[in-house]
């Protein structure tokens, strides 16, 4: 047990330090995948076939291909633009994406090409009649988008929202190649230096369920939140 | 292409060419990768501090070239990109010479080899297999490793044998055991040693020091050596620095001060104070 | 271009596909099953059962894939008492324990989707429904599961080609999948990025197939749903 306490030998700390990393990665992740989702969703609905067809194939490729490769790609991609830039200004040597932006970057870049799937689907759940009601008045598109399409696509959405949540937690263990020190690599580091897998694995998972229990509770509030006065039938 | 990026591209072009000249020629600093999880090679301790066989000896050779080292921590996954990619210079990680590896990048002279031993239930027949504790050679006597061999395979008929995945263990048990035996492959030791304590393979084939230092644990006490200590043929001619092609320079410096550390018993004393045996190759 | 490469890496990646293939579909199918069981166990209103639904989401939900992997293969088998169980046959097998533990894992998730899902239905059709005369099963069927159906597929189709990738942790247990043995072959040679895009192109080639076969399922489900636009 002392390996797991916050003595001198404890990798206690180690394990808090990154389980706040991941958090704070699959924020940005999620937030920068949200940006995306959007776009590609409402691409998507458009009904003009180029963007449509963009969006569908950035959707594609990276629902696509394994997270792995996407993070690798982006931070040797990422880094390798960088240096690029950087030895065209006189400078020399490898300059490094760091690795939380990088980190962000890839879990975004992936979380997006799925945001948008769910975006799409929490629109099309929209009764139709209100749409067209809304029309009738005379609303116009931006009003619409406040007052109707967009508080009921994250009443919708929700649930799905809360699912890839979990999915960008999940992801952020995948950037460890980047050099961040989130909570699984920390784990695995540890478990490694110390010939203690189950521990460590264990302690991870642990600090993992504590993650996913407090965000919980925060998705529970908001969909209470926003499905007030909404009568939910066969759940 | 007008003329002012026209200038601007042979401008880059020119600096490009400079920079790389630049940091072929002039050593200050040293990048090195390791992992910090592989123990005893090497290791992070809680502070995130990466201690072990390979820190101690980078900072000796490093000083003996007067260059500046700086070891920083990369997952094994992100290791062969990350020195393409020049994120570091050497990359040291318990890392076995093969020729297969040598297509791609440049190794340094080995600075540790350990030979390879298996380990069992006590409960097995494989325990009381004759020949335990003998080293053989397989370079240096073929016909002493022939009939070793012989006598292991028809040991190990129809068991479970287990190694880790990319190991000169895991090359050997496929190329010779791999008909008579089912080879499981495993990421790391650790969880390979978890099926060993559970059943689910009757022996394992790795690193002596690693096997010494599984069975000196607690829950190992039903367990033991046996057979003989395995070195040569598959199994390389040891460990090695990793460096880039291109560096070739960098390479023939590492290896000056490599046989220098060999030769005033510096290696030898890391090797004891890690591995608890001497590993030069 | 070392063509001879690359064609048999290409062969070595096709070959464990077969374990990629295999391991997805089992355990989707089978958290199906569970996924279903859970779902009406959470909405059943009867409170054990709902208490041990949350509580299966929470855990199955929480803990990274890797964690479960490891639990069920490694965690389970440490224990004398399952060793001399009935169930260690089973247990046993590095193949059992990986189909296992991603569908206890995919269970979980698509439990959530069903919920999303079920409570999308809107409340006047249910209501008209009623009205008729429909009630229980019958109106399950009629009514609440084609509607639920409908607008679970687009997380559904994300939740079932997720699994492909998350088929990737099952090296941990000895299994060699696709990506598992893309990683082994860049070990063992050292060439960085070739096996990785060929093992890549080869996701991206069957994702992309059941990517469209949800489509294809969706327009053919919802022909009046085509073509939306704000």
């Amino acid at each position: 047990m002392t390996a797991l306490g916050f003595g001198e030998r404890g990798w206690g700390p180690a394990l808090l330090y990154g389980a706040v990393m991941t958090v704070l990665v699959s924020i940005a992740g999620l937030a920068i995948g949200a940006a995306l989702g959007s776009l590609v969703a409402w691409a998507k609905l458009s009904g003009v076939r180029i963007a449509a067809a963009i969006g569908g194939g950035y959707a594609a490729i990276f629902r696509g291909l394994p997270e792995l490769l996407v993070v690798y790609f982006v931070y040797f991609g990422s880094s390798a633009t960088l240096t690029g830039l950087d030895h065209l200004l006189g400078g020399e040597g490898f300059l490094g994406v760091p690795g939380f932006a990088a980190g962000a970057l890839a879990v975004g870049v992936i979380s997006g090409s799925y945001q948008a799937e769910v975006f799409r689907g929490a629109f099309l759940a929209i009764a139709k009649g209100e749409l067209e009601a809304a029309r009738a008045v005379g609303m116009g598109r931006w009003l619409m988008f406040r007052r109707i399409i967009g508080p009921q696509v994250l009443r919708f959405a929700l649930p799905g929202l809360g699912n890839l949540w979990q999915v960008a937690l999940k992801d952020s263990s995948l950037i460890s190649v980047t050099g961040l020190a989130e909570l699984m690599r920390t784990s695995q580091v540890a478990a490694g230096s110390t010939h203690q897998p189950f521990t460590f694995y264990v302690a991870g998972g642990a600090l993992y369920l504590a993650i996913t229990s407090i965000s919980d509770r925060v998705f529970e509030f908001a969909e209470a939140r926003a499905t007030r006065g909404m009568r939910r039938e066969a759940h | 292409m007008n003329r002012r990026s026209l200038l601007g591209a042979a401008l880059t072009c020119s600096l490009l060419v400079l920079a790389g000249a630049a940091s072929a020629k002039d050593w200050k600093t040293v990048v090195i990768g390791m992992e910090g999880a592989y123990e005893p090679y090497n290791l992070t301790d809680p502070s995130g501090k990466i201690v072990g066989f390979e820190p101690d000896l980078a900072m000796d050779v490093c000083a003996r070239i007067k260059v500046e080292c700086k070891i920083i921590a990369q997952d094994w996954d992100g290791m062969i990109p990350g020195l393409q990619a020049g994120k570091f210079d050497v990359i040291m990680d318990g890392m076995s010479i093969t020729d297969e590896r040598k297509k791609q990048i440049d190794f340094s002279v080995p600075y540790a080899s350990v030979p390879a031993a298996l380990a069992t239930a006590k409960s097995s027949p494989l325990a009381k297999l004759a020949g335990a504790g003998k080293l053989v050679n397989f370079d240096k006597d073929k016909a002493v490793g022939a009939a070793a061999l012989a006598s292991l395979r028809e040991a190990l008929k129809g068991k479970t044998l287990g190694v880790q995945v990319s190991t000169t263990h895991a090359t050997f048990a496929g190329d010779h055991l791999k008909d008579v035996a089912t080879i499981k492959e495993y990421k790391t030791t650790d969880e390979r040693d978890l099926d060993l304590k559970s059943g689910r393979i009757d022996a394992v084939l790795d690193d002596e020091t690693a096997i010494a230092s599984m069975l000196g644990k607690d829950d190992a006490k039903d367990f033991t050596e046996f057979g003989p200590r395995l070195t040569g043929g598959d199994f390389g001619v040891g460990v090695g620095m990793g460096i880039r092609k291109s560096d070739a320079d960098l390479t023939a410096k590492f290896d000056k001060a490599i046989k220098a550390a060999f030769a005033d018993g510096s290696i030898k004393k890391y090797s004891l104070k890690w591995f608890k045996i001497d590993t030069t190759p | 271009m070392d063509l001879a490469f690359i064609w048999t890496t290409f062969l070595r990646l096709i070959a464990a596909l077969q374990v990629t293939l295999s391991v997805w579909a089992l355990s989707v199918f089978f958290g199906a099953f569970i996924a279903a069981g859970v779902t009406w166990m959470r909405g059943s209103g009867i409170k054990p059962a709902e208490w041990i639904a949350r509580a299966y989401i929470f855990v199955f939900r929480g803990a990274p894939l890797l964690v479960q992997l490891f639990v069920v293969y490694y965690g389970l088998s440490s224990f004398p008492l399952v060793r001399a169980s009935v169930f260690w046959p089973f247990l046993r097998d590095a193949f059992n324990c990986a189909t296992l533990s991603c569908a206890l894992c995919t269970a979980a998730y698509q439990s959530e989707i069903f919920r999303g899902a079920l409570a999308g239905v809107p409340h006047g059709q249910v209501e008209a429904a009623r009205a008729c005369g429909m009630s229980g099963f019958l109106l399950f069927r009629r009514v609440i599961f084609p509607i639920a159906l409908r607008q679970a597929l687009p997380a559904y189709s994300t939740e079932v080609i997720s699994m492909v990738k998350a088929t990737a942790l099952v090296s941990l247990v000895t299994l060699w999948d696709v990506m598992s043995v893309a990683l082994k072959i860049r070990n063992d040679t050292l060439v960085t990025y070739t096996p990785l895009l060929i093992a890549g192109a080869i996701y991206f080639v069957v994702n992309y197939l059941i990517a469209r076969a949800f489509i294809f399922i969706e327009q053919w489900l919802s022909p009046h749903l085509r073509a939306r636009s704000a």
